[in-house]
């Protein structure tokens, strides 16, 4: 059987979303690069401040999860941080985010990576590390700052931001986990050598081979094996490299607007990479009811697409005002012109 | 170099999440953590979690950083007072410089504080930020 599902059942018991303050407008964007001529891609997109990065973004995410799961963090078996942008090449960004959070030294820290589905691996992983009985908890995270080339169509969307998700026993979770598939094929639409600073993609090759054949596969595999349908779900998301992507897959797969408008973030934050998906599903959380049932699918280029079915259960109740709602990050907006941008993201050359 | 990564590694716990004391004999809240009371000079004792709240005593806007800290100019550094009692100097962060006013309610965030250099340690540690609301 494809589909995984632990031994012992598992769900999350804490999350947490952070979406910097700054917006870069792609209408801003588009004036700089095309004279404002052409459709964009979305409304705006978050950006990290100067003192932010992946770290500071997963530390803050964490520390909401914590609000909400109400475990002491010395509890933690694992801190991961799944993203594309790690500030150091070499020195985990998990040891730093288990510090900060008090998960140290007894917990097994560490960094995880495959484009922008690397917190959903983590996810995944932790379903195993707590089913198996190996930990009572594990710490997922998915977060980025990520870069784009100035005029490239990805600087539309490159954004910033994350989540968090701690993962225990399913008896005392908020959602517990059904069940996760993954499928993945050796596919270049996106990539970055390890000198380079900005990421190549595939233009087009990124659409129908890349993103919608593996978001697609995944969920079908999963609902398949699960003798669920669509209709079976109150909610979805998936990962949002733009608005258009994820509203297809959800049509493609049977799902209608009232499914995926709340874990639709893109318009308004951009494609914050490994934080994209597992955004999506935060802001589903804050607001879902016991006894529904959420789909969630991410999907990393290289490329591959992890799916998740959620139960929601009565301790769902009040902990979405434990800590900020991902709503409440998305209304916190500081708008920022282009120039400012390029100063925020270090694309001005000092040297 | 070494002696320099070192006294950064010491001071982690405290400045990445404001671990501080609380005084045995007085209960006074300290922070940073010291040797002993600077409320009734007892040995000062167990470790204490600070909230991260606090309100804004006075604030400048730094135009002319020291060197090391030229990349997040102009910034804001207050006094905070914590809700717990201690006063700390720290930087603001998510916030117009020009929109800082005395007794703003604040909250504990850990940021970059500073990087050494291209190749060597990026530095964190608490900061505050204005208070965000819950719901
Ligand atoms: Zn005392």
């Amino acid at each position: 059987m494809p589909i995984m599902q632990a031994n012992t059942p598992t769900g999350i018991v804490g999350y947490g979303a952070y979406v910097p303050r700054y917006r870069v407008p792609a209408t801003e964007i588009s004036r700089v690069w095309t004279d404002g001529v052409g459709g964009v891609p979305i409304k705006e997109k978050a950006v990290a401040g100067l003192d932010e990065d992946t770290i500071t973004i997963s530390i803050e995410a964490a520390r909401n999860a914590l609000h909400r799961a109400q475990i002491n963090p010395a509890l933690l078996g694992a801190v991961w941080v799944g993203s594309e942008s790690h500030p150091y090449a070499v020195k985990p960004s998990g040891t730093i985010v288990a510090e900060a959070i008090g998960a140290v030294p007894h917990t097994q820290a560490g960094d995880w990576e495959f484009a922008c589905k690397a917190g959903t691996e983590a996810m995944q992983a932790g379903i195993g590390f707590v089913g198996s009985g190996m930990q009572p908890y594990v710490l997922a995270i998915g977060a980025d700052t990520a870069q784009s080339r100035p005029g490239d169509a990805l600087e539309y969307t490159a954004a910033a931001g994350g989540a968090a998700y701690i993962i225990g026993r399913a008896e005392e979770s908020l959602a517990e986990f059904e069940a996760t598939y993954s499928f993945v094929t050796d596919t270049p639409d996106f990539w970055r050598r390890p000198q380079a600073h900005y990421p190549s993609h595939g233009q087009r090759f990124t659409g129908e081979p890349a993103y919608f054949e593996h978001s697609v596969s995944a969920v079908k595999t999963l609902l398949m094996e699960l003798g669920r349908s669509a209709k079976d779900y109150n909610y979805v998301t998936f990962h949002q490299p733009n608005a258009k992507f994820p509203q297809r897959a959800a049509k493609m797969l049977g799902f209608e607007k009232a499914q995926w408008e709340a874990g639709l973030l893109s318009p308004v934050v951009g494609n914050t990479y490994s934080g994209a998906t597992m955004l999506g599903l935060t802001a589903i959380l804050d607001i879902a009811k016991p006894g529904e049932r959420i789909l969630c699918a991410s999907f990393g280029s290289g490329a591959g697409s992890d799916a998740f079915s959620l139960l929601v259960t009565e301790r769902i109740a009040g902990r979405a005002n434990m800590a900020p709602t991902t709503q409440a990050y998305i209304a916190r907006r500081k708008e920022v012109d282009y120039a400012l941008y390029t100063r925020y993201r270090g694309k001005l050359s000092m040297k | 170099m070494t002696v320099e990564i070192a006294r950064h590694w010491r001071l982690n716990s405290q400045r990445y999440s404001l671990i501080g004391e609380e005084c045995p004999a007085c209960h006074y809240k300290i922070f940073p953590p010291r040797d002993v009371c600077p409320h009734c000079a007892e040995e000062a004792g167990p470790e204490f979690h600070f909230s991260g709240n606090g309100t804004v005593f006075s604030h400048t806007t730094v135009h002319t950083p020291p060197e090391g800290f030229e990349a997040q100019s102009p910034y804001t550094v207050a006094l905070v007072k914590l809700d717990e009692g201690p006063m700390i100097t720290a930087q603001l962060t998510d916030v117009d410089n020009g929109a800082v006013e005395i007794g703003l309610p604040v909250e504990m965030v850990t940021r970059k504080l500073a990087e050494q250099g291209d190749e060597g340690l990026i530095l964190y540690g608490y900061k505050f930020r204005p208070q965000m609301a819950m719901a």
